[in-house]
């Protein structure tokens, strides 16, 4: 049996709420909330990054788990947002958790779904044997262009999976992925802002890779929508979660826990890991849960676990998704939000 | 360009670790390699508690010039839970709303970027606990 031994999440502090951006943009607010459902969204500090978000998750998961992070013998972060071209997040990760030297690490790229992909590598590895456990992390800290709807839901923040053998908290049951060259979204080197192709992000892309792999995770499987107790779809905006959720036979009830977005954003490779990590703070002995994650390019990466036993006893020995996101935030108006994510041309 | 002093500091700077006299005890962060208690030149390896609380602070108002666009912000001494003291930056909150003895967590952060295209340097710095 391999699994899921420590799990954790971390959100920055600042927030800011739709009106703020609706209002700089001569938007109208409240048609915005109806129609992304989206309220507020986290906004990374000025000394915040993927890999200061990466480590917060991860000594979290630590948390979780007793385990010497020596023993840790790969990790994988998945982010659209590492802060360098080129020079791994991964290894400066490793530094600051003490795992270094002897681990393997390399960073993953793959719009939102980086995250999870790093999830399946990783267990794939504790799994073959390579190593006795291994860490996924998927953060991210994205921009979307002034003005544009992505404005409204790209956030910031992640959560990180410890795979092993052993004190399992929620076994991994079954993996499928779902994946076309599908041109919806995408960002050139060297470019600020991305780009979505119109047409292509809603059907052709989110609906197309989300329902295929979970109707081929649940073949597999012989699980039905009934059958689980909760899941997590990839959270671009309020809507298509619940919208995929609804046509796949899932019930809004068994989306809630995990339904982040409205509140959070969308933290691209963090979204659906997060509203994963969301649900195990909650999660009881026996629950079975789906996640599906999405990332443009396309592909979508679907898991079965089964929560155990042992969840109960470290679901409070970390931060919940939930009490980061009620815990105080720092609201921003729209200048200091644009002075954070350093939107402002500033004299060199 | 990265300096060899900033590799060298990593696990102080990234782990927080210290140097504990073997003989008398004493805790050294940063390490140091003579012990100014006892003399002892033997110390073992220790992780700095975490959590703590604030001794002083002072609001910086007018910053050097890579920070000046960050004003106002906090610079406090922190007392750790094992009685190390240290100087760090205080985020994430209200600098006008700080107190003394708050209860602070020291966290993982970006300090200082080398310009746009250097290197970025990471180590700890305190939020509200
Ligand atoms: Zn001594």
């Amino acid at each position: 049996m391999i699994g899921i031994i420590g799990y954790g999440s971390y959100i920055p502090k600042f927030r800011i709420k739709a009106e703020q951006i609706a209002h700089q943009w001569g938007k109208d607010a409240e048609s915005i909330k109806r129609g992304l459902m989206l309220q507020e969204k986290s906004v990374p500090g000025l000394d915040e990054d993927t890999i200061t978000i990466s480590v917060a998750a991860a000594k979290n998961a630590l948390k979780r788990c007793n385990i010497n992070p020596k023993e840790i013998g790969a990790l994988y972060i998945g982010s659209e947002s590492h802060p360098y071209a080129v020079k791994p997040s991964g290894t400066v990760v490793g530094e600051a958790l003490g795992i270094v030297p002897d681990f393997h690490t390399a960073d993953f790229e793959f719009a939102c779904k980086a995250g999870t992909e790093g999830m399946f590598v990783a267990q794939a590895l504790v799994k073959a044997g390579e190593v006795k456990y291994a860490m996924a992390i998927g953060a991210d800290t994205s921009q979307g262009a002034p003005a544009d709807a992505l404005e409204f839901s790209a956030s910031a923040g992640g959560s990180a999976f410890i795979f092993g053998k052993e004190n399992i908290v929620a076994e991994l049951l079954f993996t499928d992925s779902f994946t076309t060259d599908t041109p919806d979204f995408w960002r050139r080197e060297g470019a600020f802002y991305p780009h979505h192709g119109g047409r292509f992000t809603g059907d052709p892309a989110y609906f197309k890779h989300v329902q295929g792999a979970a109707k081929a995770i649940l073949k597999k499987s012989g699980y039905k929508p009934e059958d689980f107790k909760y899941a997590i779809f990839h959270m671009p905006n309020g809507k298509f979660p619940l919208r995929v959720g609804k046509k796949l036979g899932f019930t809004n009830e068994q989306m809630k826990p995990g339904w982040v977005v409205n509140l959070m954003g969308n933290t691209y490779s963090g979204s659906s890991p997060t509203g994963f990590s969301a649900t195990l703070d909650v999660a009881k002995s026996g629950d079975l849960i789906l996640l599906v994650s999405f990332g443009s390019g396309a592909g979508s990466d679907a898991f079965v676990f089964k929560a155990t036993d042992k969840i109960s006893k470290v679901q409070d020995k970390a931060e919940k998704v939930r009490e980061m996101l009620a815990d105080n935030p720092i609201y921003l108006d729209y200048g200091q939000y644009a002075k954070f994510r350093e939107k402002i041309i500033m004299n060199e | 360009m990265p300096s060899p002093k900033y590799r060298r500091e990593m696990p102080q700077r990234y782990r927080l670790e210290a140097a504990k006299c073997k003989k008398c005890g004493k805790v050294f962060f940063p390490p140091r390699l003579i012990c100014d208690k006892c003399k002892s030149e033997e110390f073992e390896k220790i992780t700095l508690p975490e959590n703590g609380k604030i001794v002083t602070f002072t609001i910086i108002r007018v910053a050097p010039q890579q920070f000046e666009t960050e004003v106002p912000y906090a610079i406090a001494i922190v007392e750790l839970e094992n009685g190390v003291r240290l100087t760090t930056q205080v985020v994430d909150c209200n600098p006008e709303k700080l107190k003394i003895g708050n209860e602070i967590k020291l966290v993982f952060r970006k300090i200082q970027e080398e310009g746009k295209t250097g290197i970025i340097k990471y180590g700890y710095k305190a939020v509200l606990a």
